[in-house]
């Protein structure tokens, strides 16, 4: 033994709380981290293409397919009927979402044929060469359509009710009604879709998918093919971006793949086109928010009333939840005495809509804002003072009940505001701004602070289970898996932390691996934010068994009691002697130890009954705060961010560097969501806005001129979370909502700040332009 | 028809690659993807919009003293064809680290500064900065926005990416560490042997391209197929192949004819030839002419801006180019020749109609004057979008107005999006003519855009909105010229 055995060692690389570097930033630098698309393909992989249709509803009368099989290089050409088992793929099992469609199409550019072919090239060439013949039938292609045409809903919707909202409206000393329309939003992943199936013996097939949620894909995969899912293995190792839109919409690539590799006994890979990828897979759900605030003179909120109307495509998907997650915090950070919520999932003939960061909630919080504003211009006063007139109380007050009757417990919005109002200088900045706009003609400023508060859990109950599974080897090595995917959000990363951490070892000896359904079953999807706080914890529970088993080890070859064994920076401390941590797991194994766990944890407190729509859907809340600055040009709307100040919770961080990552990439791409992000439908539903030379999402020249971002490092997480973090996913995608704020701002200044703007949203050159003329010469 | 050679040649990182069974829409990133396995090099769009695809192209360029350098630029491997590749050094992020995978210092501090989250855009947007690491080693914001405009990353929100890149240039180590540095004499040696002499023909089964060496060999290739595809840039061509899945045969590819990439300055004007890039063509436009440079700021991404012409933005007659309102404006002239010879006509006669141009069978685009402004002319191009960058034109205004004891003497109005060419606004400029240059005037004037123009309704903009701003665009050209502050300008730290 070596002499070093005695001394104290110092300090692990990556534990828990360090700034650490993504795990695969070197590969991505240099070009070798491997996507779907990169890994080497089986000999004779085979292409497939989707058979796109361009009616938004109609009945398929006929569809000629011949041209399409007679291209040179196609090797055959699927439709409903060949799926072997079932061609429904509704994650909801609503059976409303066909694989491909069959008989009726309800959407323009709904997938009703698929075409495998030698190359990708031939097959998107067969793929446009179908006479389908349609029988025309009449469509609806937004909310209002839907409204018109009946109001018919795809899945049950949710009210959330405390008080009496509609007697106090009637009550209050001043009411205000008014309409809001917030866009959708395509995700924007840089990486689109993509499936390779690979046939196995017997009944089995191995899926390389992008997707956000693995078991579902291999579910569904079995369920199209008619086999168990034990039949089925879905891996991936990462996805170049997911945002909500790899969460189901996976299901369709991976079905056709596992299909026609099946059917064809070769590997097929679907690697659709940006364009099919955006008119084929569902987006943000658009909504249109109808609201009734009754309030006092001074602002003070006394009831709230509205109804928040989704256009949700042809099918369920996960609308239900969306639109639920919308009601959730259409209080944001607001206490509402009286308040009605409704919920209207409402059906349309576009593609049906889905995940995205925020998961309906950004809607949700975008109308709450809106009804701030309405309140403080009526008034004449700053939307902040409206605010914080109207926050949530803390633990003890009689004003921290959400309407979903849950008690807020772990408050900070107040301290988060008010540290950002002093540390941007807000107050000077408005002044100051309220003289520029006095004596600027054509360009006007705005500034605004909205907060954030987020619920953090998965609202259908069950989800909120996760597992992990950690193998010691025998050398000392560490291989870690979890049910979680990493899509550039630095899950991988964090919970390899946690393991170096737990195991006081060098996050070099932690081997991270791709999430496959072969090691770790029945996983939920990584969203919701819930990604680090559940697999954090399988894999640290994962941890404290294979540590058990090795403090009971050592507590009989040393002879010892278990307090005098510890796990200290890559060695263990056993009495006095410290063995270095690849030596005793040697030790370990040739006692035959069991250096394997699987690691598990389900989210505690948290119980929703939705007919009642009551409970405790959220364990814990995020909050944040920004303070937004811009300018727009009054003759033409362009506008430009100049400065943003944001405060942000993430209890006590993972890895700062990466939640600080999460906090700005939210941020923007929240942003691009409000203002320049626009989904374009035509009359015959079909959507214009398919591709990035027409759907502009933000470059680098449109972020925030200033852009100071801090996390509050005092905070820690009230619930014991893991390492008492907080989730940072989609929270600070609603930051910008003081972007919209601020712009709102500078086109009221046209009239003088009498009156609210009405600024819908993505607030497009268009829109700010076309309010600034509604104002002027009022 | 005279052919030197059979085979397109170009270096690949440190491969020279010989092709001589290339069809004429082969793309560079399938290439790349497919054929050599160099996966790092990702399709995000395949349209020229996201970057993703970002390689670097060098090429003996024309430079100031009428020498030649080698130039690198960052170009959208995925809409750039391979038949346009010859005597080209394509680099891709495969090259970059050193042989011991040391990282190369724009990737080391895209690490360092946490600029990569999925790391889907990463490779290309490590193409973009090691671009600009080239040239630049103390960038400005500005600088480092307009070296991504053509990049998206929709992860890390781009702070982290300017971060990495400000540091970066400072990074300057053993200058044997950088890849094009280290090979530069070399590789433009070996580019010198492997350009043309004469007309490239390359043939795949039934499919043809051409590459001539010169005007004369172009003019002879059109005459011989006048329903030929000529190809400068790509960047529009290339989408009706990666998007339409049209199949073009033959194509001529005219972006290494050395007497098309000639600009001539002199007093009465610019003479700039159908294949100057975007790139190429800034300095020399962007002095003569101030506002044209900021419109060319805003065209496309660094990427577009390096392969596309504006010979190509004429060519192709698009109601939304953004060259050719600022053009009709200026009174530019375009020359058409063919193997019969030359002629030329006003620019704005060019446009007959949408989709149609006065280009006849055999005929290209030679080059394009613009005439000089005279010392009291004004002169203003504005372009709307919904993204401020690399963005289509919603709409794109451009005015020259001279005064006289302070009426206007001459005014020429064009507008691009406004109509389904692009097309001057004859009953404005009749309005403002010998009128005082006052307020009143100008919103009198504004009326008539009405009579010129009724702007359709589409995803880019509404015909209602279209209208207005046209209409404000022309009190923003006033109000400028008094002297007042009426836009935002986003890059005022480039030159």
């Amino acid at each position: 033994m070596d002499k070093s055995a005695f001394e104290e060692p110092t300090t692990i690389t990556g534990p828990m709380h360090n700034e650490l570097r993504h795990d695969s930033a070197h590969k991505h630098v240099a070009g070798t981290a491997d996507y779907i698309d990169d890994m080497p393909e089986p000999a004779g992989t085979l292409h497939g293409a989707l058979g796109l249709t361009d009616r938004a509803h109609a009945e398929i009368v006929d569809m000629d397919l011949s041209a399409v099989a007679a291209l040179p290089g196609v090797v055959s050409v699927l439709t409903a009927k060949d799926m072997p088992h079932s061609n429904d793929i509704s994650p909801t099992h609503l059976h409303d979402e066909p694989v491909l469609a069959e008989g009726r199409v309800q959407f323009h550019g709904q997938p009703a044929f698929a075409v495998i072919a030698e190359t990708r090239d031939i097959a998107r060439r067969a793929a446009r060469l179908a006479k389908i013949t349609y029988r025309d039938l009449p469509h609806m292609i937004d909310v209002a359509d839907a409204m018109a045409g009946g109001g018919e809903l795809v899945t049950p919707p949710l009210t959330l009710q405390r008080g009496d909202a509609e007697a106090e409206l009637k009550r209050a000393p001043r009411r205000l009604k008014g309409k809001m329309r917030i866009g959708g939003q395509e995700h924007f992943y840089l990486e689109g879709h993509i499936a390779l199936a690979i046939p196995g013996e017997d009944d089995e097939v191995t899926v390389w998918v992008s997707t956000q949620h693995p078991s579902e894909i291999q579910h569904m995969v079995a369920q199209v093919l008619g086999v168990p899912s034990n039949a089925v293995t879905v891996n991936v190792r990462r996805m170049g971006g997911g945002f909500g839109g790899k969460e189901t919409q996976g299901n369709q690539f991976a079905a056709l793949a596992a299909v026609a590799a099946r059917k064809l006994r070769r590997a097929v890979k679907f690697r659709p086109d940006r364009d099919d990828d955006m008119v084929a897979t569902g987006k943000r759900h658009d909504f249109l928010v109808d609201y009734d605030v009754g309030f006092d003179d001074e602002g003070q909120i006394l009831a709230v009333q509205a109804t928040y109307a989704a256009r949700c495509g042809f099918s369920a998907d996960l609308s239900g939840p969306v639109t639920d997650r919308a009601l959730f915090h259409a209080d944001n950070a607001y206490f509402y005495p009286h308040v009605k919520l409704t919920s209207q999932p409402l059906k349309t003939n576009t593609v049906s809509n889905t995940a995205f960061r925020g998961f309906g909630g950004p809607q949700g919080m975008v109308g709450c804002e809106r009804i701030i504003e309405e309140v403080a211009y009526a008034l004449g006063k700053d939307p902040l003072e409206i605010r914080k007139l109207n926050f949530y109380g803390d633990k003890d007050s009689d004003r921290n009940v959400t309407p979903y009757h849950q008690k807020i417990e772990d408050n900070i919005i107040r301290r988060i505001v008010e540290e950002l109002e002093a540390s941007a200088e807000y107050q000077a900045r408005r002044t100051a701004i309220v003289e520029f706009n006095r004596s600027s003609r054509v360009i006007r400023k705005g500034i605004a602070l909205t907060p954030v508060k987020f619920g953090i859990s998965f609202t259908l109950t069950h989800l909120n289970q996760a597992g992990a599974l950690v193998h010691v080897y025998n050398d000392g090595s560490v291989h870690l898996n979890h049910g979680g995917t990493e899509m550039g959000q630095g899950l991988y990363t964090k919970v390899a932390q946690v393991l170096a951490d737990s195991f006081q070892i060098d996050i070099g000896r932690v081997k991270i691996t791709a999430t496959t359904t072969g090691k770790v079953p029945n996983t939920s999807a990584t969203a919701a934010s819930s990604g680090s706080d559940l697999n954090g914890m399988a894999a640290f529970d994962a941890a404290r068994q294979i540590k058990a088993r090795l403090v009971a080890f050592a507590v009989e070859r040393w002879q010892t009691t278990p307090e005098n064994v510890t796990f200290v920076p890559n060695h263990v401390k056993i009495g006095e002697e410290f063995v270095p941590f690849a030596e005793f797991i040697g030790q370990a194994y040739a006692a035959r130890v069991q250096l394997s766990a699987a690691g598990f944890y389900k989210t505690p407190k948290i119980h929703w009954d939705r007919a009642a729509g009551r409970g405790t859907p959220f364990y814990y809340f995020a909050y944040g705060a920004a303070v937004s600055e811009v300018s727009i040009d009054t003759l033409t709307g362009e506008y430009l961010v100049d400065r943003v100040d944001v405060l942000h919770d993430v209890g006590r961080s993972l890895n700062p560097a990466i939640d600080i990552g999460q906090v700005e990439g939210g941020f923007v791409q929240g942003m691009g969501w409000l203002t320049t992000e626009e989904l374009w439908w035509d009359e015959k539903g079909r959507l214009r806005t398919h591709a990035p030379s027409t759907y502009k999402i933000p470059l680098a020249s449109d972020r925030p001129k200033i852009f100071n971002v801090r996390l509050a490092e005092w905070s820690e997480n009230a619930e014991k979370t893991i390492g008492r973090s907080k989730a940072v996913g989609e929270p600070p995608l609603m930051l910008p909502i003081s972007v919209l704020e601020a712009l709102s701002m500078a086109v009221a200044s046209i009239a003088d700040y009498r009156e609210c703007p009405r600024l819908d949203t993505p607030a497009t050159p268009e829109r700010v332009l076309m309010a600034v003329e509604r104002l002027r010469g009022r | 028809m005279a052919q030197a050679s059979d085979s397109i040649r170009f270096i690949l990182n440190d491969t020279e690659i010989a092709l001589s069974d290339v069809a004429p829409t082969a793309t560079l990133l399938d290439f790349l993807r497919l054929e050599r396995r160099l996966t790092g090099t990702k399709e995000g769009c395949a349209e020229g919009d996201c970057g993703a695809c970002t390689v670097l192209v060098g090429r003996l360029a024309i430079d100031s003293k009428d020498g030649e350098s080698l130039v690198y630029e960052t170009v959208n491997a995925c809409i750039r064809f391979v038949g346009s590749m010859n005597a080209t050094h394509v680099v891709t992020v495969e090259h970059l680290a050193g042989s011991d995978g040391t990282l190369h210092p724009v990737q080391q501090a895209m690490v360092d500064f946490h600029g990569s989250q999925c790391g889907f855009c990463t490779p290309g947007i490590v193409m973009s900065l090691y671009a600009l690491w080239l040239t630049n080693d103390n960038p400005s914001r500005a600088a480092i926005e307009k070296a991504l405009q053509g990049n998206l990353c929709r992860c890390t929100g781009y702070e982290p990416i300017l971060r990495a890149a400000e540091a970066a240039a400072k990074e300057r180590p053993a200058v044997v560490f950088d890849p094009i540095t280290r090979t530069r004499e070399a590789v433009a040696a070996r580019l010198k042997a492997l350009r043309q002499s004469e007309t490239i023909i390359v043939r795949k089964e039934e499919d043809c391209l051409i590459v001539p060496a010169d005007t004369a060999g172009l003019a002879t290739a059109l005459a011989d197929y006048p329903t030929a595809t000529i190809v400068a840039g790509a960047t529009d061509v290339g989408l009706w192949v990666t998007k339409q899945m049209r199949s073009l045969n033959p194509v001529v590819f005219i972006n290494a004819i050395p007497e098309l990439q000639r600009i001539e300055s002199s007093k009465t004007g610019l003479a700039i030839g159908a294949g100057v890039s975007y790139t190429a063509a800034f300095e020399a436009l962007a002095s003569a002419y101030p506002s044209f440079g900021r419109l060319l700021d805003r065209l496309g991404g660094e990427q577009v801006r390096n392969m596309g012409t504006i010979g190509g933005n004429i060519a192709n007659g698009s109601p939304i180019g953004d060259s050719p309102p600022p053009l009709i404006a200026l009174g530019a002239t375009v020359s058409l020749r063919s193997k019969d010879g030359t002629r030329s006509l006003p620019l704005e006669n060019f446009f007959i109609a949408y989709g149609k141009q006065d280009r006849r069978p055999g005929e290209f685009v030679e080059s394009i004057f613009v005439p000089a402004l005279a010392e009291d002319d004004r002169f203003a191009a504005y372009k709307v979008t919904k993204r401020r960058d690399e963005d289509i034109s919603a709409l794109l205004g451009a005015f020259r107005i001279s005064l006289e004891a302070d009426r206007v003497k001459t005014a020429r109005i064009a507008f691009g999006g406004m109509a389904a060419t692009p097309k001057r606004a004859k009953a404005v400029e009749a309005a403002l003519m010998r009128q005082p240059w006052t307020e009143d005037t100008v919103r009198i004037a504004q009326a008539a855009f009405e009579t010129d123009f009724q702007p359709i309704s589409d995803w880019r903009a509404t015909g209602a909105y279209r209208m207005l701003a046209a209409k404000n665009l022309l009190m923003r050209f006033f109000l400028e010229s008094m002297g007042e502050k009426a836009q935002i300008e986003r890059f005022e730290d480039v030159a």
